[in-house]
């Protein structure tokens, strides 16, 4: 934080550094192209005619502004907060990663990068990256690992008729982790024509400011209709955080506004007390790993320890520096859902709103489920809805034993 | 004067290159990783880069990241490897060792604790892949203050605008990494290499080694021809993987074949 302005929303400084979190910590053969890609960002971000180009697909491609819905049967059943749902499973693709990817695949042309990369845990990510290289006409490769294309077999085939090269990465435990390890090794090795799309708001400076950044118009969008439906600021807000980059969508514009109440939901796994979480924040030390400082889930040694979760875009031993930051400043508190929490979630809210949400934000509704009773009837509760189910019916009725 | 300047003076004084050989500590076992450090400086090892085994090495290519897999699948940990330099030390005061790694498992160990620890066990520098020079204050100056060489590595990707900033503060040699990759790929380009060698000597007076995709004798002479030395690594350890039973256990076969090979590497080196 700026200490000069009181603004949470400053950073991150010209290191790239979240206070203590963040940073560049990358191979020499990457730096140079880091630097190409912070200038580029600049010029990009001074450049109305990117804003315009962007806007534009966001409007007529993606189906912005996502509806802000009041959740009547949820805020009935809990009796207590007025939950609203910021609807980002209805863009294109299916979830908030959408917005992410146009906005990193314009920087890349105008970058004159020919190949686009990717990793992608739960494929929703990797779904959204290859529907931009099928849009704008790029060659595209997604890593993913072994076991998460085993649980997300229908995303692995969307990528596949979008025209992607799916590479299966069996390395470690074969998830999202090891995915990142190897997309920055296809990086280091293709340095010269390639771009690489990260999904959330981690990895080296300038990443995770702006993959924040492009993902910043979920919370324009919901201060902006908040307002036009209940005239004031919403009083909590809630995201499940896997690298967190939903969470940093919403919160970034209501940082400032010290009246909203901010909640950031880890993956809780087989509990905070078993080793089986992904709760980087709950469990883990500041340490280095992909490009920057941050929360890591490790042992004594400094090795990178696996994480566990129900969702497979959850399961991330790290965290974004900016929420790193945030959580030891106190602005946002971060807690956590278990499994068990999230698949409840997923059917409560299938059943009471006819909407099947995916795993990850079903761990906010956990949540909400835990705090909304007890609010009052006028209080304001904005969820981020960032993804919708379909991809996991085959995982979820595999939890419930139903045989399909 | 360090191990390491010391090495490069007398090599130039024999009109020699430096042959650099990498393993990783602890692969496969402790004890098997040991005698193979015991045993290279006999086989024509003028440098030893030691790897510091990492769950996530993402500038190495598959022999190594098994390498760290099965070192760490063994126990190895941090402490276990500077204890392995201590006893190296034990009986050889000349061969310098430079550790390579991550930062991360430095970070947790606590950097100034490093620094000191690594000074007494005996090891001579530092290569740490992920911290560019932008990251200087996290290791390199505290090593450097402490009397440990930080070695940096130059990439084809640094260009000449680049390249003082790189070589601002990294001591005992430098590093060039010959391809655009990770470790044990592509084969590097003589031309290629001899041309961006030059451009860093133009910035520097320090030795310059080159590594990445050197496997066999022709190729570590053929880099050496145009540098002040070679690093072999992935051809190394995948004589170690190739010398594993079933069990994934060191066969009786196995020592002696790493160090038949880096003699041969050795000799390449150094051969009219």
């Amino acid at each position: 934080m700026d200490q000069g302005t009181n603004s949470y929303r400053t950073g991150p400084d010209e290191n790239g550094r979240f206070g203590l979190f963040g940073g560049r910590f990358v191979a020499e053969t990457l730096m140079p192209l880091i630097l190409d890609l912070e200038a580029a960002y600049e010029e990009a971000q001074n450049d109305p005619a990117f804003a315009a180009q962007l806007d534009d697909l966001q409007t007529h491609y993606v189906g912005r502004p996502s509806p802000l819905y009041f959740a009547e049967r949820l805020t009935e059943h809990y009796g207590g907060a007025k939950i609203y749902l910021k609807r980002d499973e209805l863009n294109h693709t299916g979830s908030h990663k959408i917005n992410n990817c146009l906005g990193q695949i314009l920087l890349a042309m105008r970058m004159k990068k020919t190949r686009i990369i990717a990793e992608t845990g739960a494929g929703q990510h990797g779904v959204a990256v290859a529907t931009v290289a099928a849009r704008f006409g790029l060659p595209c490769t997604v890593f993913m690992g072994a076991t998460d294309i085993e649980r997300q077999k229908p995303n692995v085939f969307r990528m596949k008729l979008l025209g992607a090269d799916v590479r299966a990465v069996t390395s470690g435990a074969g998830t999202l982790k090891d995915a990142m390890n190897e997309a920055l090794r296809d990086w280091v090795t293709n340095v010269h024509d390639t771009f690489y799309i990260i999904g959330t708001v981690a990895g080296p400076h300038p990443y995770p400011a702006m993959v924040r950044d492009f993902q910043s118009i979920i919370g324009r969008e919901t201060k902006e209709q908040m307002h036009a439906r209940e005239g004031r600021l919403p009083d909590s807000l809630v995201a499940c955080i896997g690298g967190g980059s939903n969470a940093m969508g919403l919160f970034h514009p209501f940082l400032d506004d010290a009246s909203v109440r901010i909640i950031g939901v880890e993956a809780g796994g087989h509990g905070l007390d078993t080793p089986d979480h992904a709760a980087s924040l709950a469990g883990g030390v500041p340490g280095v790993l992909h490009g920057n400082r941050t929360y890591l889930l490790q042992d004594g040694d400094g090795q990178i320890t696996e994480g566990h979760s129900i969702s497979a875009g959850l399961d991330y031993p790290g965290i974004g520096p900016e929420h790193a930051y945030l959580r030891d400043t106190g602005r946002v508190e971060y807690v956590s859902a278990t499994d068990t929490e999230a698949l409840e979630a997923f059917q409560l809210i299938t059943r009471l709103e006819g909407i099947i949400p995916a795993l990850e934000p079903s761990h906010a509704l956990a949540y909400v489920s835990k705090i909304a009773p007890d609010l009052e009837s006028d209080h304001l509760l904005v969820m981020n809805l960032c993804g919708r189910g379909d991809k996991d019916v085959f995982a979820v009725a595999e939890h419930l034993n139903v045989e399909l | 004067m360090t191990r390491l300047e010391t090495c490069f003076e007398t090599l130039r004084s024999q009109d020699r290159k430096a042959f650099v050989a990498f393993v990783t500590a602890g692969d496969p076992d402790l004890a098997t990783s040991a005698k193979i450090l015991d045993g290279l400086p006999a086989a024509g090892a003028d440098i030893i880069e030691l790897g510091m085994p990492f769950t996530d090495p993402m500038a190495d290519g598959p022999s190594i990241q098994a390498a760290s897999q099965r070192a760490l699948a063994a126990g190895q940990t941090l402490l276990g490897t500077l204890d392995m330099v201590r006893a190296f030390r034990e009986t050889n005061d000349t061969t310098p060792i430079v550790l390579m790694g991550y930062y991360n498992p430095i970070y947790i160990y606590g950097t100034e604790r490093f620094v000191a620890d690594a000074l007494a066990a005996g090891v001579d520098g530092l290569i740490v892949v992920d911290l560019p020079p932008e990251e200087d204050a996290e290791l390199c100056l505290p090593a450097l203050a402490g009397g440990l060489n930080f070695i940096r590595l130059a990439t084809p990707t640094t260009d000449d605008k680049r390249l003082p900033e790189v070589l601002n503060n990294t001591s005992g040699f430098v590093y060039y990494v010959s391809i655009t990759g990770i470790t044990g790929s592509a084969a590097p380009q003589q031309q290629d290499v001899a041309a961006n060698v030059a451009r860093i000597k133009r910035h520097t007076d320090l030795p310059v080694c080159v590594g990445f995709g050197i496997r066999t004798p022709e190729q570590a002479k053929a880099m050496s021809e145009i540098s002040d030395g070679a690093v072999v690594g992935s051809a190394l350890v995948d004589v170690i993987t190739e010398h594993l039973d079933a069990q994934g256990h060191a066969k009786d076969t196995l020592v002696q074949s790493v160090l038949a090979l880096a003699s041969s590497l050795a000799e390449g080196v150094n051969r009219d």
